[in-house]
């Protein structure tokens, strides 16, 4: 696929990358041998038949491909562009070992564009089969509701946000997933006969328990919402936001087509965003296409320790973002205004390698330096949303916050289970969906047996 | 889609709404909020539930009139629906029987106290309510808390109704006359908040403030709402609205609630421009 240029890229809002035509998906396709033992099914967390649907594509049946992968991923629109594909189907392609893999995600994303605006193939069981409660509609809920739709459950979704998709909408930006998309896929979902109530936030309106008396089971999928802080002095500064509330201000309430819309946010000209990963590279990208003029990536480790995407490091860089690695903030100083004027930063080396395998990084001594920047981001990672958990005292969690469950998805208490973020901590969409189908079929088994 | 019923000017530039939510209703704690998103394009509004009727099956929100969204809402009409109505939030007033209460509402903080003095009250609490706002023209709830506690005090700045003076000014009368208080609280604009907490903090009594920062989901999911209380980062959404007020830093709260300000008025301009009238 090629990508638009980078300076065309930064004055707006739209996707980064052109997409395959028909010729070059099939012709994508075709390179795929159709191995007897496919490597790449096992690399993906919902188990697509990969060679299935790349043999529909090669054969120009671009509608089968579509109805190939609708058996097991419902949302393959958002996954042909989100998942870090890299370290899943494509790392198992056996055509990888010499040469470059199949690309997947691009043939996937090709077919699911192709099928938009086509009516969807819907095929549901009359609804005979009971009510269940979905918490959340991010890709955990909303996977796991359409498979319980399509089994004939009547499923509801309760959200607590006035928008559907959880970080899919509110998180990552439109020109990596445009919005029109995750609205199709939702609309998909909604064909299928799921409810989806946005404005609930359970816990508060109504508790797991008294969920339970209605529904005959309760599926938990509320994420890693909740935005760690470094706790350093200044940090409650004006100027200086969690990544959750940057993104949520620019994708959720559309800060960037203020007064239009009506919620507010001031980027500065220099802007540092503290962090590695995805969320870091979505702040930092966004502050450009905002009008930033300096735009810092502020990551304690070097670019190898990154959990980014390659390709969002990448895009990222020729897009004219500044990497500063091996820098630690320490402290934040305002300026007259009260508003945040300088970072203070440690430089840092890499050490020896701690629990995740990678190398610890370590102050050096006076190394202190000062960073004028007038906007801070702090996109060091989220932690399981403690809201149901707070409010559901029989239901168990690490004591880092995630909600314990079994392999197939059961959390303490009988008929509820949960998957996605608010289980692994922040983590990916497709695992995230993987999750969702493990406790699908877990609580159609429960209740073909009898229920609870 | 959630149904206006009612709708009351209560004082200038303050609106009452009644509107039809039963699963709030049900649901609702004093010292709960709610979010409000009055029209599709609009920001996410806090507001205190004023009142919630569990047979009918409503709530009622007390609202100034300060900017772009408040302004949206207002014009709102008996019989619109609101579309975004999220709650209730917030932990609960915490409720027993202390003993004598003193309870606290400046300006539009006066509606927010309603609900703490009616279930303070019905836990046999003696309590003593004072409320103030700059002039007669601008209390309300005079009637519905009088009928809520025995004793309603009211002070206003230029003097025209009840004492002229400050809220704390009659806080300070009622400790100095000897008479044991065991709680205070106190809701309002910040920095009456601030002074009723340096009035009692020499008497040790325990001061509960309902905080107002800036929010946004108010479901604990962005931070924007943090507030220092304690030396420690609290999100006044999910663990407040309600805290300690010899704990908290006012200071920060009133920095954190500025950065805004000068973008406001271009939001409030152009809502203007939509509803056709002219900007005050
Ligand atoms: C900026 C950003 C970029 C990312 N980029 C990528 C990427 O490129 N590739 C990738 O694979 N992953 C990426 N991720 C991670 C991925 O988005 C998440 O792992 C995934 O969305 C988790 O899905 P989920 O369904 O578990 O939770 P979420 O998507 O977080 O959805 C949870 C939903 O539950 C709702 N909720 C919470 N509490 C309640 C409650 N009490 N009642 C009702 N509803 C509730 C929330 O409002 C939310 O809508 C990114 C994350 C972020 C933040
Ligand atoms: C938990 C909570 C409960 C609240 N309950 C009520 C209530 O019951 N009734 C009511 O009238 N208001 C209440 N507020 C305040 C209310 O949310 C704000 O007045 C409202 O958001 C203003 O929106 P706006 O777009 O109309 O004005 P904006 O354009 O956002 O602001 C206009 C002016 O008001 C100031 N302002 C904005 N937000 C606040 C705030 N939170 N506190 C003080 N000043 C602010 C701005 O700095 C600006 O000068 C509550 C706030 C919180 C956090
Ligand atoms: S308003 Fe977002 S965390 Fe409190």
């Amino acid at each position: 696929m090629t990508n638009r240029s980078a300076r065309e890229r930064i004055s707006d809002f739209n996707e980064v990358p052109r997409g395959y035509t028909a010729e070059q998906a099939i012709e994508e396709a075709k390179r795929c041998i159709q191995c007897k033992k496919p490597k790449c099914v096992a690399g993906c967390p919902v188990e697509i038949d990969i060679p299935g649907f790349l043999k529909f594509v090669a054969e120009g049946d671009f509608a089968s491909a579509v109805k190939k992968i609708k058996e097991t991923n419902a949302l393959p629109a958002v996954c042909g562009r989100v998942c870090p594909q890299e370290d899943q189907c494509e790392k198992e392609c056996i055509l990888g070992v010499k040469g470059e893999p199949v690309a997947i995600g691009n043939v996937e994303r090709f077919v699911a564009d192709w099928e938009r605006g086509t009516a969807p193939a819907v095929s549901r069981s009359d609804r005979g089969g009971g009510k269940i409660a979905v918490v959340g509609s991010g890709p955990a809920g909303l996977t796991c509701a359409g498979d319980l739709a399509r089994l004939g459950y009547q499923v509801t979704i309760f959200e607590s946000l006035h928008v559907t998709g959880g970080v899919l909408t509110y998180g990552i930006p439109e020109f990596r997933l445009p919005k029109a998309i995750v609205n199709l896929e939702i609309e998909y979902i909604k064909s299928l006969g799921v409810e989806v109530k946005t404005d609930m936030l359970i816990g508060n309106v109504y508790t797991v328990e008294e969920l339970l008396k209605d529904y005959q089971a309760v599926f938990i999928g509320s994420g890693a919402g909740l935005p760690k802080f470094m706790n350093i002095p200044g940090e409650n500064l004006d100027g200086v936001y969690s990544a959750n509330e940057y993104l949520f201000r620019i994708n959720m309430m559309k800060a960037w087509k203020f007064p239009e819309y009506l919620t507010p946010i001031k980027i500065g000209k220099k802007v540092a965003v503290i962090g590695g990963g995805n969320v870091a590279m979505d702040a930092a990208r966004v502050s450009l296409r905002l009008g930033a003029e300096e735009v810092y990536i502020i990551y304690r480790r070097t670019r190898r320790e990154m959990p980014a995407r390659v390709e969002e490091v990448e895009r990222a860089e020729e897009e004219g973002v500044i990497f500063k690695n091996l820098t630690l903030p320490v402290q934040y100083y305002a300026g007259d205004n009260g508003w945040v004027k300088e970072a203070e930063c440690l430089q840092m080396e890499l050490g020896e390698p701690d629990a995740s395998g990678r190398r610890r990084p370590v102050e050096i001594p006076s190394s202190n330096f000062k960073l004028q920047v007038d906007t801070a981001v702090c996109a060091i990672g989220n932690s399981p949303n403690p809201l149901v958990p707070h409010r559901t005292p029989n239901l168990e969690t690490e004591k880092w916050g995630g909600v314990i469950v079994t392999a197939e998805g059961l959390t303490s208490i009988p008929g509820v289970y949960a998957g996605g973020d608010i289980v692994r901590g922040a983590a990916t969409v497709i695992s995230a969906m993987g999750d969702g189908k493990i406790a699908a079929k877990a609580i159609h088994k429960q209740l073909s047996a009898g229920g609870i | 889609m959630f149904k206006i019923l009612k709708k009351e000017r209560l004082a200038e530039n303050i609106s009452r709404l009644v509107v039809a939510v039963p699963h709030i209703a049900r649901a609702a704690k004093p010292g709960n909020f709610v979010v409000v998103i009055p029209t599709e394009k609009a920001e996410r509004i806090p507001l205190t539930i004023a009142d919630a009727d569990v047979e009918k099956g409503t709530i009622a929100i007390i609202f100034q009139i300060v900017g772009a969204t408040t302004k949206l809402l207002d014009s709102l009409k008996v019989g619109d629906e609101i579309p975004h109505l999220l709650g209730p939030l917030g932990h609960p007033s915490h409720i027993e029987k202390f003993g004598t209460v003193v309870v606290i509402g400046g300006g539009v903080g006066i509606a927010e106290i309603y609900p703490a003095v009616k279930a303070l009250s019905k836990a046999g609490n003696e309590v003593i309510v004072i409320i103030g706002a700059r002039c007669q023209d601008l209390l309300i709830y005079q009637h519905e808390l009088g009928k809520q506690c025995k004793d309603l005090r009211i002070t206003t700045d230029d003097g025209s109704c009840g004492r002229k003076g400050f809220v704390s000014d009659e806080l300070k009368d009622i400790i100095s006359s000897g008479k044991k208080v065991d709680l205070v609280v106190a809701v309002g604009p910040v920095p009456m908040m601030k002074v009723c907490c340096e009035v009692t903090r020499p008497h040790k009594i325990k001061t509960v403030v309902s905080l107002n920062p800036i929010m946004l989901d108010a479901t604990g999911m962005c931070g924007v709402c943090r507030v220092v209380v304690g030396g420690k980062t609290k999100f006044a959404c999910v663990e407040g609205p309600e805290f300690d007020g010899h704990e908290v830093d006012f200071k920060e709260l009133t920095d954190r609630l500025k950065p805004y300000r000068d973008v406001e008025k271009q939001a409030l301009d152009h809502v203007c421009r939509l509803l056709s009238i002219t900007p005050q």
